[in-house]
C-alpha cells in the first residue's frame, strides 16, 4: 500500500505539470498587455513598466516564465499579483468558502442521492420509482443557472416575504452553515440526480446477484439482506462517482458563487479572468487540479478498503 | 390439465418413517415478455430423514425452480405458484407468512448452490459469512460466532481454519469455497439440505471430495439430502431414491437400484445410456436427440413425444399421469411396460 501511494503521488506530478502548463499557456495567450491594462487610461512610465516586466519575467520566453512560476508553486509560493499582493493570500480565505460549499454539496449529494436511489430501487417498476426517475431526468435537463435563480427567488426571497423569517439566506456567508444550504443544493442538483439514478441501477443489479439469493436462503432478515449484503456491494461504484464529483463541484462553484454572491474561488476566478490577473487565474486552476488529483487518489484508496478483491502493489 | 396423483407413489401415510418434506403437485410459472413460462407443472416428491433423493434431468427441466420454491427464494413476481403444497413435517410452507417462512430458511432447511464463488458475498470475510448464521439466528456474540465458525470450518476440513477465518471468498480454491458454503448450510443443523449441482463447477477430483463430504455430513447429522445433478455417475453411489424430471414434470421416480437395473421411462433410459460406462465399452454413446420442450407452449400429452423412440399415436394427445408401477415406483409413460421389458421401441 505504501509503495502504491508513493507511485501514485509520483504519477500525479506529470499530470499537474501538464495541466498547469496548459492553463498557463491559455491565460498568457489572452490578447492585451497585462501591464498596460494595470495603468488603465493613465500614461505609462517606461521605467516602472520595465521594472514590472523584469520582476514578472515578462521579457523571457514563455517556457522560462512558466518554469519560474511552477518552481515557486512547489515551494508553496503562488506568486504575486501585478499590484503586489500575494496570490496565496487572496486564495486562502476564498478557498475555504469554496471548500465549505463543495463539501456541503457533496454530503447532500451522498445522502439524498443514495437515499432516493435506494428508495426507488426497492420499489422498482412501481409509481414511486417512475416518479423518482422522471424527476431526476427533469433535474438533469435544467441548467444550474435556472435552478439557481428559481430556488433563490422561491426559497430565499418569497419564503422570507411570506413567513417573515429568513430560512435560506440568498447571498453571502454571514450565517454559517445555513448560508451554504441553498447554494450547495443548487450546486449539487445535477449530481444528485445522476447519483440517484446510478444508485438505483446499481442496487437493482446487485439485488439480482447470487450472493443475495444465498443471504435470503440463509434466513437473513430483509433489512440485513439489503442494508448489509446488497448495499455494501452497491456502494463501491458510488464512492468512485462521489470522489470524481468533488472536482466537478469545485469547478461548478463559479456559477453558484456568482448567483449567491459567495466570496469563494469560483467568484474570484471569474473576476480574475475579467481583470486579467493571470497569476491568480493560474493559481486557482492549479489548486483545483491539485484537489482533483487528491480526490482521485483518495477514491482509489477507498476502493481497496471497500472491495477486498482489489489489492494495490 | 393434469391427472398426476397429488401424492407421490410412496405416499405420506403415517408410520414411524413419515416423510420430512413432501412436494405435492407443485406448479410454478414465470411471467415473461414472451408469455407465461410453465417451469414446473405438477411436481411431487418426498424426502425422509437420513435419506438422499437425487433429482435428475436436463437443463431447464425445472430442478432448481422446484428447489427454490421449497426454500421460498423465488422472486415473486416474475414467479408465481398457482398450485401445490410444500409440506415440512406436515406444515404447508406455501401458506405461511413471509416472517413465519423465514424461520425455516437456514435453520431447518438450507441450500447450497452450483457456483460457490458467486454465491458467497465478495466483500465479507468467510468467517463473518459463516458466523452470521449464529449471530442472526441465535443472537450469539461476534466472538462466539467466530469461534463456532472455526469449528465448522474444521468440520468441513478447511486446512488452517483459524488463520483463514479472515480471508475473503476469492482467496480460496473452488473446492474450498464449496466447503465454506456447506459449512454455512449445516451451521444450524438443518433437517433438510438441498444441494443444487454442488459439484458441477469443480474439477473431477474435487467433485469426488465434495460428494464424499456431503455424504459424510449427512451420515453424521441424519438430515435429508436433496441432491440436484446432471450426473448419473454420482447418483449411483450416494442416492437412495431418484426423481427424473422432464419439462417441469416428474417422469420417473424410484429407488436408485431399480432405475439402474431397469428404467421405466424412455427419457430415463436415454439418460442412462448416455453415461459412459466401462462395461459398455465399445458401444456407441447414446445421446438423446432433439430439443427440450417449449415451456411457453406445452402439449396436452407427453412432452417427450417428439424425442421418444417408443412413441405411439396417442402419446401426443393423451395426458400422461404418473402411473404407479410398483410399491415405490412411478413412471409418466403410457408404455412403461414396454420400456421396462427393455425393447428399443
Ligand atoms: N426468473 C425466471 N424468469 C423466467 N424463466 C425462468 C426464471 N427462472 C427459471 N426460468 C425458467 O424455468 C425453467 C426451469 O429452470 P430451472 O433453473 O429449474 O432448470 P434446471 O432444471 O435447474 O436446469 P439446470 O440444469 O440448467 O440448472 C427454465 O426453462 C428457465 O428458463
Ligand atoms: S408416453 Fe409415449 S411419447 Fe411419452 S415417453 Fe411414453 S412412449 Fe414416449
Ligand atoms: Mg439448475
Amino acid at each position: 500500500m505504501g509503495r502504491y501511494l508513493i507511485r501514485r503521488l509520483l504519477q500525479a506530478i506529470p499530470v499537474l505539470l501538464g495541466a498547469t502548463l496548459l492553463i498557463y499557456a491559455v491565460v498568457f495567450a489572452l490578447p492585451g498587455d497585462p501591464v498596460a491594462s494595470m495603468f488603465g487610461e493613465k500614461r505609462m512610465d517606461e521605467d516602472i513598466v520595465n521594472i514590472i516586466r523584469e520582476q514578472y519575467h515578462l521579457n523571457d520566453p514563455f517556457i522560462v516564465q512558466y518554469w519560474h512560476y511552477i518552481s515557486g508553486v512547489f515551494q508553496g509560493n503562488f506568486g504575486r499579483t501585478f499590484a503586489g499582493v500575494e496570490v496565496s493570500e487572496i486564495i486562502a480565505g476564498k478557498f475555504q468558502v469554496t471548500l465549505n460549499l463543495a463539501f456541503t454539496a457533496l454530503v447532500m449529494e451522498a445522502v439524498i442521492g443514495v437515499g432516493l436511489g435506494l428508495y426507488a430501487a426497492l420499489r422498482r417498476g412501481r409509481a414511486q420509482d417512475t416518479l423518482v426517475l422522471a424527476s431526476t431526468l427533469v433535474l438533469i435537463s435544467i441548467p444550474t443557472l435556472v435552478t439557481g435563480f428559481v430556488l433563490q427567488l422561491l426559497l430565499g426571497v418569497k419564503l422570507k416575504q411570506s413567513t417573515g423569517i429568513e430560512i435560506f439566506p440568498v447571498a453571502g456567508v454571514s450565517d454559517g452553515l445555513r448560508s451554504y444550504l441553498l447554494p450547495a443544493f443548487v450546486l449539487a442538483g445535477t449530481s444528485i440526480a445522476y447519483l440517484t439514478r446510478l444508485t438505483r441501477t446499481n442496487l437493482v443489479e446487485t439485488l439480482r446477484a447470487d450472493y443475495i439469493r444465498t443471504a435470503v436462503a440463509k434466513g437473513m432478515p430483509r433489512r440485513r439482506v439489503i442494508g448489509r449484503h446488497a448495499l455494501r456491494n452497491a456502494l463501491i461504484p458510488l464512492v468512485t462517482y462521489l470522489g470524481a464529483d468533488l472536482g466537478t463541484l469545485m469547478g461548478g462553484a463559479v456559477i453558484t458563487e456568482t448567483i449567491f454572491n459567495l466570496p469563494g474561488i469560483g467568484q474570484e476566478l471569474f473576476r480574475s479572468v475579467y481583470e486579467r490577473q493571470q497569476p491568480v487565474v493560474v493559481g486557482i486552476v492549479t489548486l483545483l487540479v491539485l484537489v482533483y488529483i487528491l480526490a482521485n487518489l483518495i477514491v482509489d484508496l477507498l476502493y481497496a478498503v471497500l472491495d477486498p478483491r482489489i489489492r494495490y502493489e | 390439465m393434469t391427472s398426476t396423483p397429488p401424492l407421490p407413489a410412496w405416499g405420506t401415510g403415517g408410520g414411524e418413517n413419515e416423510p420430512l418434506l413432501t412436494v405435492e403437485d407443485l406448479h410454478v410459472e414465470f411471467t415473461t415478455r414472451q408469455g407465461v413460462v410453465k417451469a414446473v407443472n405438477g411436481v411431487s416428491y418426498a424426502l425422509r430423514a437420513g435419506e438422499t433423493l437425487a433429482v435428475l434431468g436436463e437443463s431447464g427441466s425445472g430442478k432448481s425452480v422446484t428447489a427454490q420454491a421449497i426454500m421460498g427464494i423465488l422472486d415473486t413476481p416474475p414467479a408465481r405458484i398457482p398450485k401445490g403444497r410444500v409440506r415440512f413435517r406436515g406444515t404447508d410452507l406455501l401458506r405461511l407468512s413471509e416472517d413465519a417462512r423465514s424461520q425455516f430458511r437456514g435453520r431447518r432447511i438450507s441450500m447450497i448452490f452450483q457456483d460457490a464463488l458467486s454465491a458467497l458475498n465478495p466483500v465479507f470475510t468467510v468467517g463473518s459469512q459463516i458466523g452470521e448464521m449464529f449471530q442472526v439466528h441465535q443472537g450469539v456474540s461476534r466472538r462466539d460466532a467466530e469461534r463456532r465458525a472455526v469449528e465448522l470450518m474444521d468440520r468441513v476440513r478447511i486446512p488452517g481454519a483459524r488463520q483463514r477465518l479472515h480471508d475473503y471468498p476469492h482467496q480460496f480454491s473452488g473446492g474450498m469455497r464449496q466447503r465454506i458454503m456447506i459449512a454455512m448450510a449445516i451451521a444450524l443443523d438443518p433437517e433438510v439440505l438441498i444441494a443444487d449441482e454442488p459439484t458441477t463447477a469443480l474439477d473431477v477430483t474435487v467433485q469426488a471430495q465434495i460428494m464424499e463430504l456431503l455424504a459424510e455430513v449427512q451420515r453424521e447429522s441424519g438430515m435429508g439430502l436433496i441432491l440436484i445433478t446432471h450426473d448419473l455417475g454420482v447418483v449411483a453411489d450416494v442416492a437412495d431414491k431418484i426423481v427424473v424430471m422432464y419439462g417441469g414434470r416428474v417422469v420417473e421416480n424410484a429407488p436408485v437400484h431399480d432405475v439402474y437395473r431397469s428404467p421405466a421411462h424412455p427419457y430415463t433410459r436415454g439418460l442412462l445410456e448416455s453415461v459412459p460406462r466401462i462395461d459398455r465399452k465399445g458401444r456407441e454413446l447414446y445421446a438423446i436427440a432433439g430439443m427440450p420442450p417449449n415451456l411457453l407452449d406445452m402439449p396436452p400429452g407427453c412432452a417427450f413425444a417428439p424425442r421418444c423412440p417408443y412413441r405411439q399415436d396417442n402419446c401426443v394427445t393423451d395426458p400422461v399421469p404418473l402411473y404407479r408401477i410398483g410399491a415405490t415406483r412411478g413412471s409418466a409413460c403410457h408404455y412403461w411396460r414396454e420400456v421396462l421389458d427393455g425393447g428399443h421401441g
